[in-house]
């Protein structure tokens, strides 16, 4: 059942980007967006082995994040090409989805709020005695930089709070490679100061990250405080619309292709003899399906009306 | 003359101080090999070097800090914010720190530093990457606050900005990168706190700066066909001020509209109303002082509802003949 989510949500999140980015290059995506295409088992992996009642911080880069969660695609496209039908009623856009009605707080635009927020939901997890609710904050490498994230981290730690930092170790933040803004590129050890127990896992290994996910909950909802997960990934697409590559090799890019989390899983699958090739083949199909329908949605919705514009500044 | 675009201005006005004065180095994120989110440091990483064109960590509040400090001790820092709207990840060192140095310390240090970062609208990048924070920034004595509306600006004014002995916020305009101008092949500088008559007229005054200075001049156009005639005033710096040309357009046309892109409500428009009504310009007026800004709202990602946020042409010709 796990494996069998894990497959579709992977696969949505690929559909779903590979879309975007195609509506993108006709220009019928205003704005800008961050794909993660290549980053996929994280999302997958990571929040499978959440259970629904957790609270989800997500990174710009989230589609595959709300998606693992629970998001429905209709209305995430919806949000792309900003219809009144979005999960943010065509206000927040790509780099804002969230949908906190499945408890998944979004993707934020200034790097490093994420965590210190998710501080505050697991504080008040604990203010109400609440028990097997833990908070996730997913972040890049290169915002592990930003000083908000090691207040975050002391902050969980020194007031024991249920919090699994999951880093997305993508190698680049934005075009800067992590060796030229790290000394130690070992981002776990970032955990360290903070007495806090890490992880370092495969992030193109959907199954490594899930059971590295499963033990790191469990450790985090049983009150000893929180714990980073570093997921070592690769992000095939450019950073946003208006990058060039140019921090980086074709080559590089082609042997990350090589090593799809999403290749890597069927052939686990299948070599396990889990599914048949006919089975997975069905769900991608079925997949694909559903982001098409997703689309057709999004496009025959309404623009938002402007007698909604000033609604939601204030509560 | 040459035509260049904005952006080349500013590329143009760092490369030309950079070769000047040794003193000068540039940092912020990805700025080398990606040449900043707009590509304006396009070239520079070849001309000058890692030494000099830094990439940093996304480590704001350390690097615009490590600014002032180098500042301090005779560097000349040029640092880029991403998005101006991360200037509120490092406030405290651009309020509490580069502003009040030279002050507290009796005179003892300058922080000749210049922050550049791209600010406002118009681009569909929500809520936290389309702001105009200039009001806040002009709030705090000891900072200087630049907004350039043209490319020949643009360069003028950095390259002054660069020079200048106190901490410059030299703000972007991000629809206005890719326009284009001339500039002058030989060198030259625009003093800081002189503002530009970019349209002179007779009827109304129209203060603005930034982006909505073409929009101001397009309006000043279509006013013209129905026989009203104009006159728009570039402030180019919100500090310091040329209150001169301010009064005095507005004696000469008695009527005035502020313009800026910034939300209205405690936008530096109140500011420049309030400097009018306590000059003597206000017994001159045949109107009451009117402004337009952006609605209270935080900007939305749908381009329609963003441009009903902001002012737009056909609001400035109906604030205008709302005034005669
Ligand atoms: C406070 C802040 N600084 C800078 C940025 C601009 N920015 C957006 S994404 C990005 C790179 C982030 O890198 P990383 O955290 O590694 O995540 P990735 O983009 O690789 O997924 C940068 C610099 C921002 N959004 N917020």
């Amino acid at each position: 059942m796990i494996m069998w989510q894990m497959w579709i949500d992977m696969h949505l999140a690929r559909y779903f980007e590979e879309r975007v980015q195609w509506l993108f290059s006709k220009g019928l995506v205003h704005g800008t967006t961050h794909l993660g295409i290549g980053e996929e088992a994280t999302a997958a992996g990571t929040i499978a082995a959440m259970k629904s009642q957790d609270y989800v911080f997500g990174t710009h880069r989230g589609h595959s994040q709300a998606i693992a969660k629970g998001i429905d695609v209709k209305y995430m496209m919806a949000e792309i090409l900003a219809r009144e039908t979005g999960v943010c009623k065509g206000k927040g856009g790509s780099m804002h989805i969230a949908d906190p009605d499945i408890h998944y707080f979004g993707a934020d635009g200034v790097l490093g709020a994420s965590a210190v927020m998710c501080v505050g939901t697991a504080l008040a997890t604990r203010k109400r005695k609440e028990e097997d609710r833990i908070s996730v904050v997913f972040f890049g490498d290169g915002t592990s930089n930003e000083g908000a994230t090691w207040e975050a981290m002391n902050l969980a730690a020194v007031w024991e709070l249920p919090v699994l930092f999951v880093c997305v170790n993508n190698t680049y933040g934005m075009s800067t490679p992590i060796q030229d803004v790290m000394k130690d590129t070992d981002i776990a050890k970032r955990a360290y100061p903070f007495g806090m127990p890490a992880k370092t896992v495969d992030g193109n290994n959907v199954l490594e990250i899930y059971h590295a996910s499963v033990e790191a909950r469990k450790y985090v909802a049983s009150g000893k405080g929180p714990m980073l997960l570093v997921e070592n990934t690769y992000r095939i697409s450019g950073h946003s619309k208006s990058d060039g590559n140019l921090y980086r090799t074709k080559e590089e890019i082609e042997s990350w292709k090589e090593k799809c989390p999403i290749k890597a899983f069927r052939m686990y699958l299948i070599e396990n003899e889990l599914f048949t090739e006919e089975e997975l083949d069905k769900a991608a199909k079925a997949a694909a399906d559903e982001i098409e329908q997703a689309e057709e949605f999004a496009k025959a919705s309404p623009e938002p009306s402007f007698d909604d514009l000033m609604n939601d500044v204030y509560a | 003359m040459k035509e260049i675009t904005y952006a080349q201005a500013i590329n143009d006005a760092m490369c030309e101080e950079m070769i000047r004065d040794e003193t000068v180095f540039f940092m912020g994120e990805d700025i080398a090999e990606y040449c900043g989110a707009f590509g304006v440091s396009r070239g520079m990483l070849e001309k000058f070097g890692k030494d000099r064109i830094m990439n940093t960590p996304i480590s704001e509040q350390a690097f615009v800090g490590a600014g002032i400090g180098a500042a301090m001790v005779g560097m000349r820092p040029i640092v880029e914010l991403m998005f101006s709207d991360f200037m509120c990840v490092c406030f405290d060192e651009l309020v509490n720190e580069a502003p009040k140095m030279r002050f507290m310390f009796g005179g003892k240090v300058k922080v000749p530093m210049v922050m550049r970062t791209p600010s406002g609208g118009g681009t569909g990048a929500a809520a936290q990457h389309s702001q105009s924070l200039e009001a806040c920034l002009a709030h705090f004595p000891g900072l200087k606050v630049v907004i350039p509306s043209t490319p020949y600006d643009a360069k003028g004014l950095l390259k002054t900005a660069i020079r200048d002995d106190n901490p410059v916020m030299f703000l972007e305009q991000k629809t206005l990168y890719r326009t284009k101008g001339m500039v002058p092949e030989e060198e030259y500088t625009i003093p800081l706190g002189v503002a530009d008559v970019k349209r002179s007229g007779t009827d109304c005054s129209i203060i603005t700066y930034g982006r909505m200075v073409q929009m101001s001049l397009e309006a000043a156009q279509r006013l013209m066909e129905e026989g009203i005639n104009v006159e728009v005033v570039d402030i180019r710096s919100l500090v310091p001020l040329d209150h001169k040309t301010i009064i005095e357009s507005v004696r000469k046309t008695r009527h005035v509209l502020i313009v800026h892109e910034a939300v209205q409500f405690g936008g530096f428009g109140g500011e420049i109303a309030g400097q009018i009504a306590d000059s003597e310009a206000f017994y001159y007026l045949d109107a009451p002082i009117r402004r337009l800004g952006a609605l209270s709202c935080p900007i939305p990602f749908n381009p329609n509802l963003e441009k009903a946020v902001f002012p737009t042409v056909e609001k400035i010709v109906a604030q205008v003949k709302s005034l005669l």
